[in-house]
């Protein structure tokens, strides 16, 4: 299970994430829903200690993470929102790569590289330089480098980004196999369907602060669509 | 510091560094072909019939007994390749760049520096037109000159028809020099000394000592040079190779380096780092291994570039092998550190890459990299020990051509461990671990 207890974070005088607490349990997806510049990515950086936050701390399994090396890291995945891959590299070699990051090797790696790569579809491309990938193909070989280690929590930013209805489709099959493992899914888009499709609970962030926290039915209550409550609860002002 | 992740980071930097070829051809073929270059213009040369002759441009407007007997001794001058030429075409080629240094001779010169010899005054002017990027030459034929003018103008006044004039002449004359009596007398005693001796001698009968043959007596050189070159070995000759190498084995280590320092750049803008930060890993190892590979591709650039010279220039290491690979070991891992420095300084790899292009020739220039730095102003020699890569050519030189010991290569080695430390420090401490 994943807590984060009331994070803070500022950028000088700008502050980016103001007092947000989420819960995440095991077997669950949670969408992280927010305008630009709601906070969003810097919420998920803190929760995967890429940020440290000025306030506040990160649970998992109700131990509090401590450090970079903290073993309890281990239990944390992480799918940026940008194609974090090695262009230069192949497809298996990125995964080698990424997977030796968390201390495997060996046969133990090899086995975990080729379920990933069976996972997302790309393994009878495992030797393909990246940088002959389509862009649905990257990503799902982004969801895949997050994969390796078999973390009980994924961290998921906007990974369906710029992607063609038939990857994200396929990405979609592989979240929901996911959730059906027991794993914990946190997931940040702008993607009202997404949110609406995968997850169960629903949280709405915007400038900083969590305004809203809930089931889609619960979110939907009134009436109308998960677009239209996103709006009324945010605002129809543009963002930067 | 977990091993595995360690070894992934490090193998990752050298599999992306072997998959770019414009970067593996940067880092290894650049360093032959301009190593091949500064060596072809800084070596020594082969054998003493091989000297650089300096082209001189001789006007004889003079045509005299002096005059001719000069132009003689520079056509045989083993340092310098004479041409007689006009005085228009003389000036126009030294303008044009054909000729770095023509010396005129002008009408009277000889029968002036006759005079000139006994008197010390009156002296005629001999003109030097050069080409002014060319200053150590004209130094150099100038001073070749004195020898020539001053061996013409002796074995003239000595032994010469214009001599014999000269002195009976100032004979004559002796009465009207203004100068102290007791001078005056003694000036008399040896010019009717020559006087006489001219007159004992036949002309032209006798050959100096050391004048190549030439008839006449006169002033000649009071000596003669045996030059030896202070080597590793006994008759092993000065190989230039082995300083071009070293520098430019240094700059292009270099500049792996600062590649590798904005790949971490790249890897931030790309993502990257956060998917890196996200694992389990120290800070130490992600910097530490950055380091590391940094270092491997460094060393291997500076040694590949070394075993080029050995296999076609016959650079050889005469010194001590341990200290070559003390000082190239020292070396790669102050560039290593160097290329993490440019990470920490640099905010995007367009910026980093211009400063640090900046910073590393800047850095290779004043290092004696591309010109031994004893061609520099002594105050700039002094000034170069804060360049890291001054204390790496220098070691380097130890070690190969000037075939020292291993403990000339102690010093260098503990000044590029300093600089790598330096570098390290600024680099961890300026690091930017989150960004906004």
């Amino acid at each position: 299970m994943l807590e984060a207890v009331h994070l803070r974070k500022t950028f000088g005088t700008l502050v980016a994430v103001d007092d947000v607490s989420l819960t995440l349990e095991n077997g669950r997806i949670l969408a992280l829903l927010g305008p630009n510049g709601a906070g969003k990515t810097t919420t998920v950086s803190m929760i995967a200690t890429i940020v440290r936050p000025d306030r506040g701390e990160i649970r998992v399994d109700g131990i509090a993470l401590a450090g970079d090396t903290d073993a309890a890291k281990r239990k944390l995945g992480m799918v940026p929102q940008d194609l974090a891959l090695y262009e230069e590299l192949s497809a298996r070699d990125n995964l080698r790569f990424f997977g030796s990051l968390y201390n495997l090797g060996g046969a133990e790696l090899d086995r975990a590289v080729a379920a990933a790569l069976e996972m997302v579809g790309l393994i009878d491309r495992a030797r393909d330089r990246v940088k002959a990938f389509s862009g649905g193909m990257k990503r799902r070989l982004n969801l895949a480098a997050g994969l390796l280690h078999d973390p009980a929590i994924l961290l998921l930013d906007e990974p369906t980004v710029g992607v063609d209805p038939q990857s994200r489709n396929a990405i979609f099959d592989n979240l929901e196999q996911l959730k059906k493992q027991g794993k914990a899914l946190l997931y940040t888009t702008h993607y009202m369907e997404e949110a609406a499709r995968l997850a169960d609970r629903i949280v709405v962030i915007d400038h900083g602060k969590v305004i809203a926290d809930d089931t889609l039915q619960g979110l939907t209550r009134g009436g109308g669509t998960l677009e239209s409550a996103f709006l009324t609860l945010t605002g129809r002002s543009l963002r930067d | 510091m977990a091993l595995t992740p360690f070894v992934a980071l490090v193998r990752k930097d050298l599999q992306i560094f072997a998959s770019d070829r414009r970067a593996v051809i940067m880092a290894f073929v650049m360093p032959m072909a301009i190593g091949s270059f500064f060596g072809m213009l800084f070596s020594g040369q082969p054998s003493s019939d091989d000297v650089a002759r300096i082209p001189v441009l001789l006007v004889d407007q003079d045509s005299s007994t002096i005059s001719r007997s000069i132009v003689a001794g520079i056509s045989t001058d083993k340092n310098l390749s004479a041409e007689a030429v006009p005085i228009d075409q003389a000036r126009d080629r030294v303008r044009r760049g054909n000729a770095t240094v023509a010396v005129v001779i002008p009408p009277g010169f000889g029968e002036a520096a006759g005079r000139a010899f006994f008197r010390g005054t009156d002296k005629p002017l001999l003109d030097f037109l050069y080409d002014p990027s060319h200053g150590m030459e004209l130094a150099m034929v100038r001073g070749l000159m004195t020898q020539h003018v001053m061996e013409a103008v002796s074995r003239e006044m000595f032994n010469g028809e214009q001599g014999r004039r000269t002195i009976d002449d100032a004979l004559k004359e002796a009465g009207s020099i203004e100068m102290p009596e007791d001078r005056k007398k003694l000036l008399l005693q040896m010019l009717t000394a020559v006087q006489s001796f001219n007159r004992a001698v036949p002309q032209g009968s006798a050959a100096a000592p050391g004048s190549g043959g030439r008839a006449g007596s006169g002033i000649s050189m009071p000596y003669e040079v045996h030059e030896e070159a202070v080597m590793a070995r006994q008759n092993a000759g000065y190989n230039g190779f082995a300083h071009s190498f070293a520098g430019m084995g240094l700059q292009f280590m270099l500049f792996a380096a600062i590649n590798l320092g904005i790949e971490l750049l790249l890897e931030r803008q790309l993502g990257l780092w956060k998917r890196l930060r996200g694992a389990p890993i120290s800070k130490a190892t992600l910097l530490g291994a950055k380091i590391a590979s940094s270092t491997a591709i460094s060393a291997m650039v500076l040694l590949v570039s070394f075993a080029f010279a050995m296999l076609v220039w016959h650079v050889r290491i005469e010194g001590s092998l341990a200290g070559f690979v003390g000082v190239a070991l020292a070396a790669s891992l102050m560039a290593g550190s160097y290329g993490l420095l440019v990470a920490s300084l640099g905010k995007t790899p367009k910026t980093a890459r211009g400063a640090s292009t900046f910073a590393t020739l800047l850095m290779v220039m004043l290092g004696g990299a591309w010109a031994p730095t004893f061609i520099f102003p002594r105050w700039l020699q002094r000034v170069t020990v804060i360049v890291p890569t001054r204390w790496a050519v220098d070691g380097l030189d130890a070690m190969t051509w000037r075939g020292l010991g291993f403990a000339a290569a102690v010093l260098p080695i503990l000044m590029l461990l300093g600089f790598s430390a330096l570098f390290a420090a600024i680099a961890v401490s300026r690091f930017r671990w989150e960004e906004e």
